[in-house]
């Protein structure tokens, strides 16, 4: 039966023409395809991974940012509660000053008016003294003039004079 | 049935012949056309079985089309070896098997049927021998046709993919990927291993691809398609041997140790009678045969049912009524573009079997002990 019967031209050209194909098509075609096909995979594969560490890396920079922000912002609340320690500080040591500065100036006004104050009381002593030295002068004077009286005076005197 | 009959029903069927161009059953019509013209002569009656053997079989020329009890064919070139001289003539001498030249003609019956014989007569007696055929039949130029294709397609592919290497995909190149991605990753590291499946790439690629070629081809009615090729036991067995030499010549030591001394396997079965060996002997060459004789019986059984329901349609036309024909054309030609498209599923997974089974053998060949 020719269908199961083949001719041995066929298998002799067959075998020719499926190996130069398979040489050919082996070393020209299949070979730089499989390399291309292997390092286009390796290439995306590669960008996938780096695409990958890239986001690892974006993530760790913004916790990083994050942790930057929150410590400034600790830094700043310091710097701010610092200033008004100081402020208060400097508002306190001012009134404390101030008050010290009024006491002594209140005092010293005190002791200047007590000073006056006795300057005052001395020379209004001296000159009652002075007045009423004149005034007794006058009085004496007065006194003085009659006879009896001057009598009577040392009278007086001599009684209040004790003699025991 | 007389001729103008014949050229009524032709005028009826124009219509459908031009869809079955489109439908790939052409050569048929052609073949169909001389088939009934030489019933003319009254000599033959339409056969069936005939007319599909014909259709199937290898021919030293490639007929193309019959106009008007023209044959139109390419003739292709005859190269013999007989007796020590090579001869070289064009199909054409022989007048599509009319006539003898140089005393070669083409043989019409017995175990040579369709081959060319040289017959020489001596002594009254008829001696017949059969000279060393290397001719450019319609198979060979197929061959070469499909494998012409095939370098163009592939060696543009590779310079595609040497320009973009690290590109998308673009083209052809696009179409082709994913089938070579199937091929390695489903059937080569599927079947051989990630380690060791890059040598056998190229030959599995070529396989592949080359199958698939083939049968589509198969399936074109026009030159350079037409011919039947993977239904040809020389073309599937020259294949299926390279796949066993390979598979050979790759295997390891553990492969053979499998083969005559199986472990595992009780040790009367080896001695005195080594069944299982002889078993596992012959299993190394019937793997290959069955390579052989499957894609050679899928591709011929989905040509012969093709044309078998075409057939339909002229021994209705001939045996029947030409209206008996043509009620049933419909029918036949659904049926017809119902079989080419499951042949077209066919010449895919035929292609793919192969090859998958050709690297499972390669696998199997190389396997390490465990």
């Amino acid at each position: 039966m020719e269908l199961v019967n083949p001719g041995i031209g066929l298998i002799f050209w067959m075998v020719v023409i499926f190996g130069l194909l398979l040489l050919v098509l082996g070393k020209y075609a299949w070979k730089p395809i499989m390399k291309s096909l292997h390092e286009r995979e390796e290439s995306i594969d590669k960008a996938l991974k780096s695409a990958d560490k890239a986001r690892e890396e974006m993530k760790s920079l913004q916790a990083d940012n994050e942790k930057l922000r929150q410590e400034a912002r600790e830094e700043r609340d310091k710097i701010l509660k610092q200033a008004r320690d100081k402020q208060n500080e400097i508002i306190e040591q001012a009134r404390e000053e101030a008050n010290q500065e009024r006491q002594r100036i209140i005092d010293s006004a005190r002791k200047e008016i007590s000073n006056e104050k006795q300057a005052a009381a001395r020379e209004l002593r001296e000159t009652v003294a002075d007045i009423s030295l004149k005034i007794a002068e006058k009085i004496t004077r007065q006194e003085l003039e009659d006879e009896k009286k001057q009598h009577k005076l040392v009278k007086e005197y001599f009684d209040e004079i004790d003699f025991r | 049935m007389n001729k103008v009959t014949l050229s009524k029903t032709l005028k009826i069927f124009t219509p459908i012949l031009l869809i079955s161009i489109l439908l790939q059953v052409n050569p048929l019509y052609a073949s169909e056309n001389s088939e009934s013209a030489n019933n003319d002569s009254g000599e033959e009656e339409f056969n069936a079985g005939k007319m599909i053997l014909d259709h199937i079989v290898d021919h030293y020329s490639w007929h193309v089309m019959t106009i008007d009890g023209k044959e139109v064919a390419i003739n292709l070139p005859v190269i013999l070896y007989h007796k020590g001289q090579w001869h070289f003539f064009m199909s054409s001498r022989f007048d599509h098997g009319h006539s003898s030249y140089k005393g070669f003609k083409i043989a019409k019956e017995g175990p040579n049927n369709g081959k060319i014989v040289h017959v020489t007569h001596k002594n009254g007696g008829k001696k017949v021998e059969r000279p060393l055929d290397l001719s450019i039949t319609k198979n060979v130029a197929s061959l070469f046709s499909a494998a012409i294709i095939a370098l163009l397609i592939f060696l543009s592919v590779a310079k595609r993919y040497k320009q973009r290497t690290y590109k998308a995909p673009k083209g052809l190149q696009s179409f082709l990927e994913p089938v070579i991605l199937f091929i390695r990753d489903e059937v080569a590291i599927a079947a051989i291993g990630k380690e060791k499946y890059h040598k056998f790439m190229p030959y599995l690629l070529t396989l592949f691809f080359f199958i698939f070629l083939m049968n589509l081809m198969g399936l074109v009615p026009i030159p350079p398609g037409g011919a039947n090729l993977t239904g040809n036991l020389a073309v599937t067995g020259v294949m299926a041997l390279f796949t066993l030499i390979i598979t050979l010549t790759s295997s390891n030591k553990n492969y053979w140790r499998h083969t005559f001394n199986t472990p595992g396997i009780p040790i009367l079965l080896k001695l005195p009678i080594p069944i299982i060996p002889v078993i596992e002997l012959v299993g190394i060459f019937t793997k290959p045969f069955v390579l052989m004789v499957r894609l050679f019986a899928n591709i011929t059984a989905g040509h012969i049912v093709l044309l078998s329901f075409v057939s339909i349609i002229f021994i209705f036309t001939n045996n029947i009524d030409p209206i008996a024909g043509l009620a049933v054309s419909p029918v036949s030609l659904l049926f017809g573009v119902f079989i080419s498209l499951l042949e077209l599923l066919v010449a895919f997974i035929q292609a793919y079997v192969f090859v998958l089974l050709s690297a499972l053998y390669f696998g199997m060949a190389m396997e390490e002990e465990h």
